[in-house]
């Protein structure tokens, strides 16, 4: 900084004592008013009413049982957590990915001939890929026929109120719709087709659900902006609003899918095995392919199957697939955040 | 009305078609076609049968639900000038716009009566696709609402969903400059429109509406949300997009409708069209009364 050396109140470097340049004693002029007569400050809110501190500490007790409540969530997922990573500590090996299971346990100690989740762990994964394909396709449809092409009316109120029921029906009557339909009707029998298109109803209402809040989230402007240069109702869905809600329908998607993973209740309504030497996996010259009309095993059932073996031992099988069930579950919700904060600005 | 304009015929040969009509519709002076109608026309708004009119509204009338929202409006709108609407809030301005473009098309409750003639042609007949009417009216919003794309592709977009093939570039250029932005964003054009200032996003989206080359350029207080160096910057582009385009302006700042516009439409509460003609005419001695009353400003 330069100072001028003949400038308009060149005396005043700004050397005042109160440290703002001003030249002004400030903190003499403040202290001033306030001081009247060099005693006591007398409190202005002393009697305002002696009923705010009672109402604050209803407010303090409030924050208590909430703060409470939230700590019993929290510690009882911890317990949890911490419960089957004990039980299945040492279990989750390299062996146990890959190999089928056993009836006996030796096969899954460390020096063991190798036992393991893979049928069951292929089986699930293959079974939500397909899941994930047919709700995309009706799921997203069904949202976009709905907010952007259904003219208001009963109907669509009507419509609309039912798939949120739907969203609470309880999973083994899905279970049992999906026996009826693809495995007895249709003719598909217990195979992984069945079991993922059962999975798709089972979801498909709260995915329905999650799409159209993802599709209504897109402004009106952005709407008009399109159609304003002459852009058809398609062009419009495609170009502007498609693109504008697909974070929110993936997350919600994903979010949907990640329950699916551990249904239990409608795969055992629809036959599925509880626990396979195979992995559903075929092999067409050379290539392993799905194989979606066979019989398939999935992780819960499997967990479920290795649960009510009465040897002691296998009580940690069943946290080592627990492990491996919340591993993929951690993984695809952690997928659904991680795209929900790349596109939220 | 043989040899009436229709627009939705326009759709098979858009590039060479639009050219074409221009051309018919603004260098020759042809008869209107729709002369026999001006005996239906209120008193206030017979005088300006010498310009060239574009847009005639023919007892047009807005219904939102029963709610009546425009008073049969008879109104022409000549080419290549701007034309001012202003009003009261809620009297319908808005309204009147969206009917010109059909944009009253997406509210589910609006039920629109009477004509609207686009050179001639109701624009609300049967065969009158409104995705083709939009690629001749573009439309400017309250809000800016650039699309959440890079500025090039903002003003891309409508050259490409009408199938436009040539040198894109140049086009964008070409509108960049025309909306006043290209030396502002010449260095930047793959950056996100919405990383601009009010202002410049306001001018991007001027820059989208006209880069198809419509006729005619509809803006809904498209100020509105600006400041006033912005507001003064879209105001001198509206004067030089007057050159080449029919703009019709929705404002609330009568000084703004003084300012730019070269004919004004009064609206007033309950939708109606209270008054029409020259500028400097409806500023300095109305007509009517009620209309003074607002424009010096003891209503409304
Ligand atoms: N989508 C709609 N549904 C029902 N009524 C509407 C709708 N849009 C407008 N209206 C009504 O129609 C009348 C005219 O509205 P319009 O938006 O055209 O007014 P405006 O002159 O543009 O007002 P402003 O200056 O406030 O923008 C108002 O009474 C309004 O309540
Ligand atoms: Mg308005």
């Amino acid at each position: 900084m330069t100072r001028l050396p003949f400038g308009l109140g060149g005396t005043d470097d700004g050397r005042d004592g109160d440290g703002d340049g001003d030249g002004v004693r400030t903190d003499s002029l403040r202290t001033g008013s306030v001081r009247t007569d060099g005693g006591e400050t007398p409190n202005p809110f002393a009697n305002v009413g002696d009923d705010i501190a009672r109402k604050q500490l209803l407010g303090r007790v409030f924050v208590g049982i909430c703060g409470a409540s939230t700590l019993v969530g929290i510690v009882a997922l911890f317990v949890l957590l911490g419960d089957v990573l004990y039980e299945a500590w040492g279990w989750v090996t390299l062996d146990f990915l890959t190999y089928p299971p056993s009836r006996f346990i030796e096969n899954y100690y460390p020096d063991g001939r190798g036992a393991g989740i893979y049928p069951a762990l292929v089986g699930s994964i293959l079974l939500i890929a397909l899941t994930a394909v047919f709700t995309m396709f009706l799921g997203v449809g069904a949202a976009i026929y709905l907010e952007e092409y259904a003219p208001e009316s009963r109907l669509k109120s009507f419509i609309e109120a039912n798939i949120a029921n739907l969203a609470g029906v309880p999973s083994i009557v899905y279970g049992l719709l999906g026996l009826a339909v693809f495995v007895r009707f249709v003719g598909l029998g217990e195979s992984l087709l069945a079991g993922a298109l059962t999975l798709t109803l089972l979801i498909l209402p709260i995915v329905i659900v999650s799409a159209q809040e993802a599709l209504r989230a897109v402004p009106d402007s952005q709407r008009h902006a399109a159609y304003g240069v002459g852009a058809t109702d398609w062009e419009v869905v495609r170009d502007v609003v498609l693109p504008a809600a697909l974070p929110g329908i993936m997350t919600g998607t994903i979010l949907s899918l990640s329950r699916a993973i551990g249904e239990t209740a409608p795969l055992i309504m629809i036959g599925a095995a509880t626990s396979m030497f195979r992995a559903p996996i075929e092999d067409v010259s050379g290539i392993p392919v799905p194989d979606l009309f066979g019989p398939f095993a999935a992780m819960p059932m499997q967990i479920f199957d290795w649960a009510r073996l009465p040897e002691g031992d296998f009580q940690h099988v069943a946290a080592a697939g627990i492990v491996v069930l919340l591993t993929i579950l951690l993984l695809m919700n952690a997928t659904a955040i991680l795209i929900r904060n790349k596109y939220e600005k | 009305m043989s040899d009436s304009y229709t627009v939705g015929d326009e759709r098979e040969n858009e590039q060479d078609g639009a050219a074409a009509d221009r051309a018919d519709g603004r260098n020759v002076s042809t008869p209107d076609p729709v002369d026999e109608t001006t005996g239906e026309t209120t008193p206030s708004i017979q005088h300006i049968a010498d310009a060239d009119t574009v847009i005639e509204a023919a007892d047009l009338t807005v219904h939102y639900g029963d709610v009546e929202a425009l008073k049969p409006v008879n109104v022409r709108l000549p080419a290549q000038e701007v034309t001012a609407i202003i009003g009261p809030s809620g009297c319908g301005k808005s309204t009147f716009l969206r009917c010109i473009n059909r944009m009253n098309d997406m509210v589910d409750a609006a039920r629109v009566g009477g004509e609207l003639r686009f050179r001639g042609k109701n624009v609300y007949d049967e065969d009158v696709d409104p995705v083709a009417l939009r690629r001749k009216i573009g439309m400017v919003f309250q809000k800016p609402n650039p699309f959440p794309k890079s500025i090039y592709d903002n003003v891309a977009y409508g050259l490409e969903i009408q199938g436009y093939d040539g040198d894109m570039d140049a086009r964008v250029e070409e509108a960049l400059r025309g909306a006043a932005l290209w030396d502002e964003v010449k260095d930047q054009l793959d950056e996100s429109g919405l990383d601009l200032s009010g202002g410049q996003q306001q001018r991007l989206c001027i820059a989208r509406a006209i880069a198809p080359d419509p006729e005619v350029i509809l803006m809904d207080e498209p100020a509105s949300a600006l400041d006033p160096v912005a507001t003064a910057k879209v105001e001198d582009l509206i004067d030089e997009l007057a050159e080449e385009y029919t703009v019709v302006i929705v404002t609330h700042n009568m000084q703004q409708a003084a300012r730019i516009s070269d004919k004004t439409a009064v609206f007033l509460t309950g939708g109606q069209l209270v008054e029409f003609g020259e500028t400097n005419r409806i500023f300095e001695n109305p007509e009517n009364q009620r209309v003074e009353d607002y424009i010096t400003g003891k209503f409304g």
